[in-house]
């Protein structure tokens, strides 16, 4: 399940901050798309739902949505590793148009 | 198969769906160290608790007030992930909690260098932790300089292509052998299922558990960020960096047996870090790889 | 209970009383005795603590914050060398509010190897944001223990329990052992608000960026500067449970006194002897011991001054290029105030070597002879 955008957290006085420094947010407000230089993009006539991708996404930023893969590219930054890794090069890398 | 047949067929999971660690962290692209955080969190689940010296996840985890983790971590001293994950255990039975599996997490400069005086301690006391070295072979976080993990021919910052690291990596594995801990094991972010299991395995064991992970840095090691795997999975097949378990310092059993080893030359050739060298010094490579490999076997052979 | 003890079982009984849950510590003379009671109560059940037997101070001091900070009460001793080892990891519990108690045993840092008291080793640490208690008896040894819990785990700031080498840790003292259902009516147990736990899954001590790192210092000076007064009303509640009351300064005749002698730690003892001889010759001396250094004691420490004519400030201990320590900070604490005598500054003591009563009256009669300080430093009982 893919965790929601958290938000940005802003301390207005050091009273708001905890006493002891711990998190109080999530780091998925980050949106690590803006990295990207090229996207994978999956052909899903050839995927053949093996799972490789999502296995080795370092995000993970592939879902399983109905029992497919779906990128999330918000957070995609377009290593290649799941185009690499796809048996049957389903997935492309792409020029990343901004 | 008929597009209707594909439709129903179900996306393959070879690893637990449960993700505990999620998107919008630090890592460079390809980082090798966040698949391996990811899963280790697979096998263990929530009720973990993680100490993370400096180290790249120190970083990767996302700066104060956030985390990328659904499981708490305490960033502890560069020099006190066994230490800390020792008195993390000690507190949570003190206080009842005796079911969290307490994580050390370090990378190879953590543990190889600055770290194994704790460690060592850790393991000889046989303190109920699981320590887990993700090993990218140099100080990365720092900025690429050499460790002593750091192999035999690597560039990094502080070893220049005139002045290449000109000794072997130093045998981790084999000094916490010598402790004579209930369990070891090597694994690789290549091997994801291989790495799982025994990891659900080592949480059901008492005592001292130690993870040594292959963790490919493509920033550090000049390689393609697209090759994380490839490279992990090369030195897997070519008895670079074997899969293996030692059980009470004593049962070495390999996981991955190889019938015919690939040389290790074009794992090289893939790294930035090895592009500077000669053919006698792969050559140097090769044996020392050949013998760490006779090695292994003849300790599994008891 | 009254029993005749040694300082450093002062500690262990202090410790064994808070029903500290987690001590890990490592042996370095002269706090051994502390570690080893500790041990021998953990194995025969009087004590129902982890005892983690750790191959460093600076390990020992990690596994403390680990302790701490999963919601346990922890507890550990040290010396000198050990002290300095752990210097990171004072940092550490201090800058992550992990409110653990230590006992340090004072004695003088190497080279030349020494076991013998001075207070070089616990002042060094002054900057690292913990409380510093500096005991002058095995009572008030055990006593503070029990009330630095108390403080720091209304604070969150970490307590030093200090006292000095043989002086203090090897000498046999009567001591009123407080009794078990007392200390628990005055100590409750430790239940921390955010602790390190799967049920509230929290990353602690991140990366902090200088968007935030201020605010969390600012915040520890903040509750540092509540301290004061809470150890005053602790130490009021002591008194009230146990018939002892426990201050941020101990002052020995000094309502009338002309004359003060200012120390901390067993010196003190010493000085009020030369007072009481002093006294009989017809000078109106007194004694003002600053128990807590950590916070400084600003008020109290004026209140007395402000009455004298002159105070000697008298260090077992040296900032080298500076003076005496406690001497700076009194300083600091008079300055730009009307009112305040003229202050001298003595080391004496180093190393282990006696501050006799003979001294004690040297000193005075150094100070009393001049109208101001002309030297940073008067070094008492040195073959110059």
């Amino acid at each position: 399940m893919r965790p929601r955008k958290a938000k940005k957290i802003v301390f207005k006085s050091a009273e708001e901050m905890p006493l002891m420094i711990c998190s109080v947010g999530h780091q998925t407000h980050n949106l690590t798309g803006a990295w990207r230089n090229i996207r994978p993009e999956i052909d899903l006539e050839r995927c053949i739902k093996c799972g490789i991708c999502w296995k080795f996404c370092p995000e993970p930023s592939i879902d399983v949505v109905d029992e497919w893969p779906v990128i999330d590219y918000d957070y995609c930054k377009g290593c290649g590793i799941c185009a690499e890794e796809c048996p049957t090069k389903c997935i492309a890398m792409v020029e990343e148009r901004k | 198969m008929s597009p209707e047949a594909k439709k129903e067929k179900k996306f393959a999971l070879t690893l637990p769906a449960e993700e505990l660690m999620a998107c919008g962290h630090l890592a460079c692209q390809g980082c090798g160290a966040t698949l391996a955080m990811r899963y280790m969190l697979k096998a263990l689940g929530q009720k973990t608790v993680l100490c993370i010296p400096a180290c790249c996840w120190a970083v990767i985890d996302g700066p104060y007030p956030y985390s990328s983790l659904d499981v708490p971590i305490y960033h502890c001293a560069f020099e006190t992930a066994a230490s800390t994950a020792t008195g993390v255990k000690a507190g949570l039975e003190a206080t009842g909690d005796t079911e969290t599996t307490v994580v050390a997490w370090a990378g190879d400069g953590g543990t190889f260098d600055i770290g194994i005086q704790a460690l060592s301690g850790a393991a000889e006391r046989n303190d109920d932790i699981i320590y887990v070295c993700y090993d990218n072979e140099a100080y990365m976080n720092t900025g690429i300089q050499r460790s002593s993990a750091t192999p035999y021919g690597a560039w990094t910052t502080t070893t220049p292509v005139k002045h290449f690291k000109n000794r072997p990596k130093k045998d981790i594995v084999a000094i916490l052998a010598a402790h004579r801990i209930p369990y070891i094991a090597t694994a690789s972010v290549s091997h994801p299922e291989d790495f799982v299991k025994k990891m659900k395995k080592a949480k059901d064991i008492r005592g001292t558990r130690f993870f040594h992970v292959y963790a490919p840095c493509p920033t550090g090691w000049k390689s393609r960020p697209e090759d994380t795997i490839k490279l992990a999975r090369m030195a897997v097949q070519n008895g670079y960096f074997p899969l293996y378990e030692i059980e009470d310092g004593e049962k070495t059993t390999v996981n991955l047996k190889l019938k015919e080893r690939k040389p290790v030359e074009d794992f090289l050739r893939l790294q930035g870090r090895f592009r500077h060298l000669k053919p006698a010094e792969v050559a140097a490579v090769q044996a020392e790889v050949d013998a760490r490999w006779e090695r292994l076997m003849r300790s599994c052979a008891g | 209970m009254r029993k005749v003890i040694m300082g450093n079982h002062a500690l262990s009984y202090g410790a064994m009383l808070a029903r500290s849950q987690v001590i890990s510590a490592y042996p370095i003379t002269p706090q051994t005795q502390v570690v080893e009671l500790l041990s021998e109560m953990c194995a025969d059940g009087t004590l129902d603590a982890q005892f983690i037997k750790v191959e460093s101070e600076h390990s020992a001091m990690a596994s403390c914050i680990g302790a701490s900070v999963a919601g346990a009460r922890a507890f550990t001793a040290t010396s000198a060398q050990g002290l300095a080892l752990m210097h990171e990891m004072l940092h550490w519990a201090a800058g992550g509010r992990h409110p653990i108690v230590m006992g340090n045993i004072n004695r003088a840092m190497a080279p030349g190897w020494s076991i013998w008291t001075d207070q070089n080793d616990s002042l060094s640490q002054r900057d690292t944001g913990w409380m510093q208690f500096y005991c002058s008896s095995n009572q008030e040894v055990v006593d503070t223990v029990i009330q630095a819990f108390k403080v720091a785990e209304t604070l969150m700031i970490p307590a030093m329990v200090i006292l000095d080498a043989f002086a203090l840790s090897h000498t046999y003292e009567v001591v009123d052992v407080p009794d078990q259902a007392l200390v628990d009516r005055y100590l409750p147990p430790f239940k921390p608000s955010i602790k390190l736990t799967p049920a509230d899954p929290r990353a602690f001590g991140g990366l902090t960026g200088a968007e935030h790192y201020m605010e969390l210092r600012y915040k520890l000076q903040k509750d540092m500067e509540k301290a004061p007064a809470l150890i005053e009303e602790t130490g009021r509640e002591f008194g009230k449970v146990f018939g002892r009351e426990l201050g941020l300064v101990d002052p020995y005749l000094c309502g009338d006194a002309e004359f003060v002698f200012v120390t901390s730690g067993t010196a003190g003892f010493t000085a009020r002897v030369a007072v009481d001889e002093l006294r009989a010759a017809g000078v109106k001396a007194g004694n003002l011991r600053i128990k807590v250094f950590r916070p400084f004691p600003f008020d109290r420490v004026r209140e007395v001054l402000g009455k004298v004519k002159k105070a000697a400030v008298v260090d077992r201990n040296c900032s080298y290029g500076a003076g005496g320590i406690f001497y700076q900070e009194v300083k600091s604490a008079v300055y730009g105030r009307p009112g305040m005598p003229p202050l001298i500054g003595y080391v004496a003591g180093l190393g282990g070597r006696d501050i006799t009563t003979a001294q004690f009256k040297e000193v005075a009669a150094d100070a009393m002879a001049k109208a101001k300080a002309e030297e940073e430093i008067v070094w008492i009982g040195v073959k110059k």
